[in-house]
């Protein structure tokens, strides 16, 4: 599967961006590194829904947006039925002839927060109806834009200023509820890897029904690394096994490298110490005289995912 | 043209069938669930012009008609009270977005404790969402005010609750006329909105705004709500021409219009309110039934222009306004007249909440308790 949509290198990909100059973003922002190599897949026939995130709090103030494509910015837990809604009204006027040409892409852009969390019943639901649009989780792993809040997708141990002593419970997996949905499309991306990103951006653009993309995604304020790091800290997450590269087709399960390889034990796993101690969220836990045991536990959890996975992509 | 003997859901879906609805988006609640699953047939059996998205929560219903209007479809769903209370964010998301959303919510008490039958405490909780709020009295009423409700929202650009009695007209058989569709064409021509979310139009929907253009948007909000009377009025005149069939516009006085008394009152109660006027004339009480037919805006010039000098204003509400006397509509009415000019004595009682039968003996034993009260 998957080599319908070949790889394409950065310097080959379309000239389109996405997101003007002028964000609002903070140095180093995930959120605009993301929508640009999306834009650059999707191109400007697109429209994109968002939900509040620092996404929306960086687009600009009315009525300058620094998006390119049109954006309807809706409530918090609105994205799966919103998305439905624009997608299911194109379809209708599509067909009676009050629009014409080429269907536009619709998408969303939202946190983990409206993904995981207050959003979930909604994305679920469209999941379930097989909506026609892509969902695209950017997740940063907290609710970055009010300040790093907790969220389902905050790591055990992290932590976030609702978690000051660190998160005590594991996070969601929602890319793997969403393979179990049996979803058209679903794959998790790393900014670290652009081009393995587009081409999955371009496979979900291919597919008609409902796409989920969720993309790692270091926020250097939240996390508390230095605004240069972003995409060290990406790979780092890819490299240690802390973030696993995979793709699935309704519940067809593909793992793409480095992730299949690292876990098949066919490449050394760069240390997770390295990947904890290069960021400030788990320095509580590098200071511990529990820290071993921690990290052990960590990479036990790690090995059970990766296992796992290893399991259901034979099923 | 042609008569019915139906319910009033039954109306209310015949009508969004004949008015040309691009895109439905429902939510099961009793009792307004028989709409839905009419308008679920209509498009199985392929009657319907528009799509049907079966969502999983009210929240997401109005997600759903709030982004399909945003994209330019005609849209239509209905709820009623818990349903109604559940979209509350995105009721104000659709009216702050200026999308002419039509919604018929059938009023029913709100929970706790669960209760099934009606009262006006759903819709009358998002008053200030910036929506109109309509308001029938009967299964004729119904069918018409789908086809005025769209035509006002769709010019003054302000989303449109249509409500009606939970039970009372949803589910009870009455006649009613249907129109044809040539006619229904003509007061409602399909909906061609001069922007739409889309790349040929190219724009931004919602994003911030700075204090200075968010008071602008919400202030015009404001202004133009209260405008909409005027077009209510307008549009109801017009669809008389066209059809014969009249509500009404803000209000509708039934009786004598020099009367002494006004019985004021909305939904199926003041159909049962006329009766109440005949039998205060019976013992000598010049009386008129007063029927509020659009609670938002509230119709203040109307009533202004209504009720003569020195008249005597009975107001009876479906609805509880905790920690103030009375509901709703005594509230607003005495701030209508305070100050007007003209002397008015009101006074009025909350009656008929959770569905508790209203009739018209017991409304009269009513209206003269009040009237002694006010010697
Ligand atoms: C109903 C509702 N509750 C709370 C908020 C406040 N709020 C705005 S953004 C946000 C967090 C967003 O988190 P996420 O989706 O992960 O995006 P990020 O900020 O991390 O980019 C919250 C809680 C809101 N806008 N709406
Ligand atoms: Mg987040």
């Amino acid at each position: 599967m998957n080599e319908a949509i070949k790889s394409v290198k950065l310097a080959d990909m379309p000239d389109y961006e996405l997101v003007k100059s002028g964000t609002g973003g903070c140095a180093g922002c995930p959120s605009p590194m993301g929508l640009r190599i999306v834009g650059k897949a999707l191109g400007p026939n697109s429209i994109m829904v968002m939900t509040p995130s620092c996404a929306v709090a960086s687009i600009g103030v009315m009525p300058k947006s620094c998006y390119d494509v049109p954006v309807l910015n809706v409530c918090f837990a609105s994205a799966g039925a919103s998305a439905a809604g624009v997608s299911m009204s194109l379809d209708a006027q599509l067909k009676s002839g009050e629009l014409t040409g080429e269907k536009p892409t619709v998408f969303t852009w939202v946190g983990d927060g409206g993904t995981y969390d207050i959003g979930f019943q909604g994305i679920s639901a469209a999941a379930e109806r097989n909506d026609d649009f892509i969902h695209f989780c950017y997740n940063n792993e907290a609710y970055s834009n009010t300040g790093v809040q907790r969220s389902g997708a905050t790591p055990k141990y992290a932590t976030t200023t609702t978690t000051p002593a660190g998160k005590s419970a594991q996070k969601k997996n929602v890319p793997l509820l969403m393979l179990e949905q049996r979803v058209a499309y679903v794959a998790t991306a790393s900014l670290a890897y652009p081009q393995d990103f587009y081409r999955k951006v371009m496979k979900a653009k291919s597919i008609k029904g409902f796409k989920y993309i969720e993309l790692h995604a270091p926020c250097g304020p939240g996390w508390k690394f230095a605004s240069s790091d972003t995409v060290t800290l990406g790979r780092l997450a890819v490299k240690s096994g802390a973030w696993l590269l995979w793709e699935g087709e309704h519940g067809k399960l593909t793992l793409n490298t480095p992730t299949k390889p690292l876990a098949e034990g066919k490449m050394p796993l760069t240390e997770l110490e390295d990947y904890l101690k290069a960021q400030g969220r788990f320095s509580h836990v590098m200071k511990s005289p529990q820290k071993d045991a921690v990290i052990d536990e960590m990479k036990a959890e790690i090995r059970r995912e990766m296992d796992f996975m290893l399991g259901r992509e034979k099923l | 043209m042609s008569k019915r003997m139906d319910t009033g859901n039954a109306a209310c879906a015949l009508a969004v069938k004949a008015a040309n609805v691009d895109f439905i988006a429902a939510y099961p609640i009793t009792p307004q669930t028989t709409i839905s699953e009419k308008l679920a047939d209509y498009a199985a059996a392929g009657e319907l012009s528009g799509v049907y998205l079966p969502v999983e929560s009210e929240h997401s219903v109005m997600s759903a008609v709030a982004a399909a209007s945003a994209a330019g479809s005609r849209t239509f769903t209905a709820t009623s009270s818990q349903g109604l209370l559940y979209m509350h964010e995105i009721l104000h998301f659709a009216a702050g977005g200026r999308l002419p959303v039509v919604m018929v919510n059938v009023n029913r008490a709100v929970c706790a404790p669960w209760c099934l039958y009606a009262d006006h405490q759903d819709s009358v909780s998002q008053r200030d969402t910036g929506w109109l709020q309509f308001h029938c009295a009967s299964h004729q009423e119904i069918y018409d005010t789908v086809f005025l409700a769209y035509k006002v929202a769709e010019k003054v650009r302000i989303p449109a609750m249509i409500n009606y009695d939970g039970f009372l007209l949803s589910h009870s058989m009455l006649p009613f006329d249907t129109l044809d569709q040539e006619t229904i064409n003509r007061f409602l021509p399909p909906y061609r909105p001069d922007w739409k979310l889309h790349p040929q139009w190219g724009g931004t929907f919602g994003n911030v705004a700075a204090a200075a253009e968010y008071s602008a948007y919400r202030n015009t909000l404001a202004e133009d709500t209260l405008k909409a009377a005027d077009v209510i009025e307008e549009e109801a005149r017009a669809y008389k021409d066209l059809t014969g069939r009249w509500h009404g516009g803000m209000i509708d006085v039934q009786g004598p219009q020099d009367s002494d008394v006004f019985l004021m009152s909305m939904g199926s109660m003041s159909a049962e309110m006329s009766l109440v006027a005949e039998a205060l004339q019976a013992q000598g009480i010049k009386a008129a039934n007063l029927k509020v037919r659009v609670y938002r805006p509230f119709p203040g010039a109307a009533l202004r222009q209504a009720l003569p000098q020195n008249a005597k204003l009975l107001v009876f509400d479906r609805n509880l306004a905790y920690g103030h006397e009375g509901g709703a509509l005594l509230m607003e009415a005495r701030s209508v007249f305070y100050d007007s000019g003209k002397a008015v004595k009101i006074a009025g009682a909350s009656v008929g909440i959770g569905g508790v039968d209203l009739p018209a003996a017991m409304l009269t034993e009513k209206a003269l308790a009040l009237l002694e009260g006010l010697k």
